[in-house]
């Protein structure tokens, strides 16, 4: 009976910790290497950084769509993406909606860095979950591959998002 | 451990119970739509339900009755993206995917154009990108021709076409030869949007100075500073004159006024003096008429 016991323990745990393990597991991440247009090359230490930013960007946009947060996005979203993310934040608020979303796999490649480097372009082709849940009920979780077109520009200490955009996977 | 396999057997056919019930109710998703195009998503069934289309880059809720379509009027879904639709009755929910694409027509146009001022002459010294958008600010990702133009009072106009790429096109140009301030237009069909950029003259070019005995001084004046193109160094450049004599040296910096710049330095016999203005350096002069 203790066996027994302990081992429905163990499973109730194991099902339990599960979900909670796989929403907090870190994406993996392959870069391939630049396919550029236009004259200026992408230093390795620019192209680490502009990663950097972008994947946390992620985790941004991660919190401020599952809290309905929009201040969560200051860091890391500016101008069109900041705006539209705001927008969506917003309609999720007013619907009872919240938006958990979670990357597994990003994989990037940055194809254009503008001459005079105020902006830079990147592809993401990524895959994550999104969690909609209405009024905290989980109305469905789905597997979504997307090709995300990514502009990115230096703010003083940081690249942030300018644009995000995701198109139909060719 | 007979009974927890069991568990784990009925929890797993409760599982597969529910992806079955998930999928009796229907509803049929357009692969795509355009930005801000009406749409319907029609439904099959009894009863009532809602819609839910959820992105990063939007959120709508409509109430349907089943066994008709959810109607989305022009505007309701403006923002390119991935998208899930949900359809939610009472006993399932359903999820589909797809995807708003942008418009085709052009809208907008993000321009970023650099540097705002720099010198004449030269090459492929001004560079320009231009994103492209539609009405809802999409960047339109289908390749579109963007024309270039930089024009500058009396010189040649500079033109380029170039075809987006992934939303994006980019052009690189020389200043022109005159000073001024130039127009730098990049445009797509309807849509242009502007710069100015002011063009400076260059180095001075050819800087030469003469000196003239002044009593115990010498007197010293260059001819009008010009740069490589024939335009006037602007008022206030820095020249500098250097004396050396006997180990010593001797400094005086001299701003332009009416293109000149004029000083007075000690006379010594077998002195030289020399001018520069930046790393531009003139002419060099042997003095022979001091004490």
């Amino acid at each position: 009976m203790i066996t027994r016991v302990l081992l429905m323990s163990w499973v109730t745990t194991c099902v339990l910790a599960m979900p909670m393990a796989t929403w907090a597991a870190q994406p993996s991440v392959q870069v391939e290497p630049p396919n550029l247009q236009g004259s200026r090359p992408v230093e390795k230490q620019t192209e680490a950084a502009v990663i950097r930013d972008y994947l946390q960007s992620w985790q941004g946009l991660r919190l401020a769509m599952l809290q309905n947060r929009p201040d969560l996005l200051n860091e890391d979203f500016v101008g069109t993406a900041k705006y539209k993310l705001t927008d969506t934040i917003q309609d999720q608020a007013k619907l009872g909606l919240r938006t958990r979303y979670k990357d597994r796999s990003h994989d990037l490649q940055i194809v254009f860095y503008s001459p005079e480097g105020l902006s830079l372009q990147m592809i993401d082709t990524v895959e994550y979950d999104e969690q909609v849940l209405d009024h905290g009920k989980t109305l469905t979780t789905q597997h979504v591959r997307a090709r995300y077109i990514v502009v990115m520009t230096p703010a003083e200490a940081r690249w942030q998002v300018r644009i995000f955009q995701a198109e139909p996977i060719a | 451990m007979r009974s927890v396999l069991a568990w784990l057997l009925a929890g797993m056919v409760v599982a597969a119970a529910h992806v079955a019930i998930a999928q009796d109710s229907n509803m049929t998703v357009p692969a795509s739509v355009t930005a801000g195009s009406a749409f319907t998503i029609p439904t099959a069934g009894n009863g009532k339900a809602a819609i839910y289309i959820v992105g990063p880059a939007q959120a709508l809720r409509r109430d349907v009755q089943l066994g008709q379509a959810a109607s989305f009027d022009a505007g309701d879904l403006y923002n390119a993206g991935r998208y899930l639709a949900i359809l939610v009755t009472g006993s399932s929910t359903t999820a589909r995917e797809f995807d708003v694409v942008p418009a085709v027509q052009p809208e907008a146009l993000s321009f970023l154009a650099k540097p705002s001022r720099l010198p004449v002459g030269l090459h492929n010294g001004i560079s320009g990108a231009a994103y492209v958008f539609d009405a809802y600010h999409n960047l339109i990702t289908t390749p579109i021709p963007v024309s270039f133009e930089l024009s500058n009072q009396g010189s040649t106009v500079q033109a380029q076409t170039v075809t987006t790429r992934n939303g994006v096109a980019w052009t690189e140009m020389n200043s022109a030869e005159k000073q001024g301030s130039a127009k730098f237009l990049a445009r797509v069909g309807d849509v242009s949007s502007t710069r100015v950029i002011q063009e400076v003259p260059g180095n001075p070019c050819g800087l030469t100075m003469s000196a003239r005995p002044d009593g115990q001084r010498v007197e010293l004046q260059t001819t009008p500073v010009k740069d490589c193109s024939g335009n006037p160094v602007p008022d206030g450049t820095i020249v500098t004159f250097t004396e050396n004599y006997d180990g010593m040296q001797s400094t005086v910096d001299a701003p332009l006024k009416q293109g000149i710049a004029q000083a007075e330095m000690p006379s010594y016999k077998g002195a030289t003096i020399s001018v520069a203005s930046g790393v531009v350096a003139g002419n060099e002069i042997r003095w022979e008429g001091g004490r």
